[in-house]
């Protein structure tokens, strides 16, 4: 690890540790923005690690974004980070400015798709994104869609549509937007780098680094747990049934955080579609089995709402449908395999 | 608390420049090796073929080159191995020695061992084995009862050890035995020796494995006089080195690629026309080849740095078998076809093979649960 990920690494557990509270999380389950927590993540340049200085941002990589997209899993942070960060990036890769506050991404499903045409001398947007993440929230949508044939991002403040509010199993907003001819905020052709999926791959890029932090927090969790739970007289991690549980998830553990950083490591270099399949498809099995045996290992009180445990567990079991669930991931995979055939697998698997 | 750490690792130029003539090689040597011979893996014994991998400069890589070797780094020779693998290239008459037993030479050996030993094994002209396991030591490895008595020059040996592969037709085994004897203190009291394997005493009996191949060997020593200058290391000091040994066992990419030919063979039966249920297979498998290599490349470049990844080698070990061992099973699940021996397809072929092969990958260089084990150390857990 270079040094300056290093200090960021540093940066982020600290500040996460001390204001993702127990009830910072509750209350944002409740539907109570976490202002304050807000203000700090975007203080300390969390929220642009992607973006251009001469744009306000970081100036960093997708590795260095890795790095807070992770510890925002690890610590289920309640807010659109994750989605500002890939909403930052459509915006600076297609020349436009990258607005203050919390921002969304829209629409985050394949079969969807809003339009935008000319009207007068600006753009005007239509049509129903779905369980948009924080899509009544957050401060402006970022959108891809087309316009005049072509890939084309375009910038809407909240309150342009009007919104349908629904929630994932962790409570996080996921509101459905309607536009029917809003105006726009700004408009530029889609940038060189941003593919027409774009919004699908970099969600589902952002949701397995989640995952991956998400993993973390469930094997230091359990470990920890099994070492101070004492039955039969001694620590249940003494047991070896309890070992060889806790040994399988680590090694999905290590396997979640391999495959979502060398996604996010390609993405620096360019092409990224494989190797964010691989990630969304390793990641996505890996945290079934995850919180199976975390709580396992944690007994009766895991499964309560007192208990942490679940804020990740839950987010877990959502995140892995989000952007695509590893199944649907899996047969575009295979397929474009398929394609290239057997003897171009392993020369494929070596160039990257 | 949880203490493994799995950084990217990158090759440099020069390894990937290496792979492009490693790949070459190959491509001459093993010409239209059927599938099912591929599958064999890092199992095929060929003398001819070592002595070519040695004149190539691929054996001893990262050994100096005083005794034979040739100054690479670790993630040179990381491509080789890989690039061996994947084709599955028959290199086991050289692979235990490069692997384990040179190494092992190199860090505990003495000048004049190294001096004898070292030059010919980087020429790909000597095989090692291994022995370790006896008929009542399996994981529990320290509880090993083959006996070195001290005699006049040297030492008297008298045991039985199993499970030692291609011990038939090795040069050489590195073999651990109790020098002292105190069942307080099981760990202490293993030395290592360099064992003749032509030396008087010695009888050898195949154990033909469940296939019907024979890989496997019971080797018997009854008075078996082995030289003073052929002990490895101090005496008693043989648990430390063997642990040392088995972490090189354990990093490396044949842990994850044993059942590579059999992925091949299943894309080449489902490419042309793939419905979503085998493209979803396909995709898993590649999802979880990716993400293996990627970990087990990391180990490779922390034991480059100098470092000492073995909870991490565990894990990438215990992660790969599990993966490599589960393949015959997604394949028969997707597909039915019947596995065969020698008939049907290639596919069918190395099915077979791979079937009735897998349940050796997760006993193999310690078992599952001795890894698991090791793991949950790591974790904190004991």
């Amino acid at each position: 690890m270079n040094e300056l990920r290093s200090i960021l690494g540093d940066v982020v557990t600290r500040l996460f540790t001390d204001l993702v509270t127990k009830d910072v999380v509750e209350d944002a389950e409740k539907g109570q923005w976490p202002e304050a927590l807000w203000q700090a993540v975007e203080e300390n340049g969390l929220t642009l690690p992607v973006v251009p200085e001469s744009k306000g941002g970081a100036g960093g990589t997708w590795g260095g974004a890795y790095i807070v997209m992770r510890a925002a899993g690890r610590h289920a942070v309640p807010l659109p980070l994750v989605e500002t960060i890939v909403g930052a990036w459509l915006l600076s890769e297609s020349g436009l400015d990258v607005p203050t506050g919390p921002l969304t991404v829209a629409p985050v499903h394949r079969d969807e798709a809003l339009r935008l045409g000319r009207a007068g001398g600006g753009w005007r947007l239509s049509g129903t994104a779905a369980r948009v993440p924080w899509g009544g929230t957050a401060g402006h949508v970022v959108v891809l869609t087309e316009g005049e044939g072509r890939a084309m991002i375009a910038l809407a403040a909240r309150g342009a549509g009007a919104v349908t509010r629904d929630q994932n199993l962790a409570r996080e907003p996921r509101d459905t937007l309607t536009f029917d001819g809003a105006p726009v905020v700004a408009a530029a052709p889609a940038g060189r780098r941003v593919p027409a999926n774009a919004i699908w791959l970099y969600g589902a890029l952002a949701r397995s680094a989640q995952m991956a932090g998400g993993l973390d927090y469930l094997l230091r969790q359990a470990s920890q747990y099994a070492t101070e739970r004492r039955q039969f007289g001694k620590p249940i991690g003494s047991f070896q049934a309890i070992q060889q549980n806790l040994a399988v998830l680590a090694g999905h553990t290590a396997a979640a955080g391999t495959a979502a950083a060398n996604a996010c490591r390609a993405a620096d270099r360019g092409d990224a579609a494989f190797e964010i399949a691989v990630a969304k498809v390793r990641v996505g099995e890996a945290v079934g089995i995850g919180a199976s045996i975390a709580h396992q290992t944690h007994g009766a009180i895991g499964f309560t709402y007192e208990h942490a445990l679940q804020f990740t567990t839950r987010r877990l079991w959502s995140w892995r449908a989000e952007f695509g669930g590893e199944g649907e991931w899996a047969v575009e995979l295979g397929r474009s395999v398929c394609e290239r055939g057997a003897d171009a697998l392993w020369p494929q698997l070596t160039a990257r | 608390m949880p203490t493994f750490h799995f950084e990217l690792g990158e090759l440099p130029p020069e390894a990937e420049t290496l792979r492009g003539e490693v790949r070459e090689f190959l491509r001459r040597e093993l010409g239209d090796t059927p599938p099912v011979q591929r599958a064999h893996s890092w199992g095929g014994f060929d003398r001819e073929f070592s002595r070519k991998m040695g004149a190539r400069g691929w054996i001893a890589m990262t050994w100096p080159k005083r005794y034979g070797g040739h100054e690479k780094s670790a993630l040179e020779r990381y491509v080789v191995l890989e690039e061996m693998l994947a084709a599955g290239a028959p290199v086991s008459a050289h692979w235990i020695a490069d692997r384990q037993s040179g190494p092992l030479l190199l860090r505990f050996g003495t000048e004049a061992q190294r001096q004898k030993f070292l030059p010919a094994i980087a020429r790909g002209e000597l095989s090692f084995a291994i022995g370790m396991s006896e008929p009542d030591s399996g994981s529990d490895l320290a509880s090993l009862r083959t006996r070195a008595e001290r005699v006049e020059g040297g030492y008297r040996v008298n045991g039985t050890k199993v499970w030692t592969s291609n011990a038939h037709l090795a040069d050489y085994m590195i073999a651990t035995f109790r020098t002292h004897h105190d069942p307080a203190k099981k760990h202490e009291g293993l030395t290592q020796f360099l064992v003749d394997t032509k030396l008087d005493g010695i009888t050898m009996s195949p154990i033909i494995d469940l296939a019907g191949s024979h890989h496997f060997n019971m080797v018997v020593f009854e008075d078996v006089f082995v030289p003073e200058d052929r002990r490895v290391g101090e005496e008693g000091a043989g648990w430390k080195q063997v642990t040392t040994e088995l972490a090189f066992e354990r990093s490396g990419p044949e842990r994850y690629l044993s059942s590579l030919a059999l992925v091949l063979e299943l894309i080449r039966h489902v490419a042309k026309d793939p419905g979503d249920h085998a493209a979803a297979v396909v995709g898993r498998l590649v999802a979880h080849l990716a993400t293996l290599r990627q970990m087990s490349l990391s180990v490779a470049v922390m034991l480059q740095a100098g470092e000492n990844p073995n909870l991490e080698a565990a894990v990438v070990k215990d992660v790969g078998t599990t993966f490599e061992q589960e393949i015959p099973e997604i394949v028969h699940a997707l597909l039915g076809v019947e596995p065969t021996i020698d008939s049907g397809s290639d596919l069918q072929q190395v099915l077979g093979f791979l079937m009735q092969r897998a349940p050796s990958f997760s006993l193999r260089g310690g078992t599952r649960e001795i890894l698991r084990g090791i793991i949950a150390r790591g974790l904190g857990l004991r």
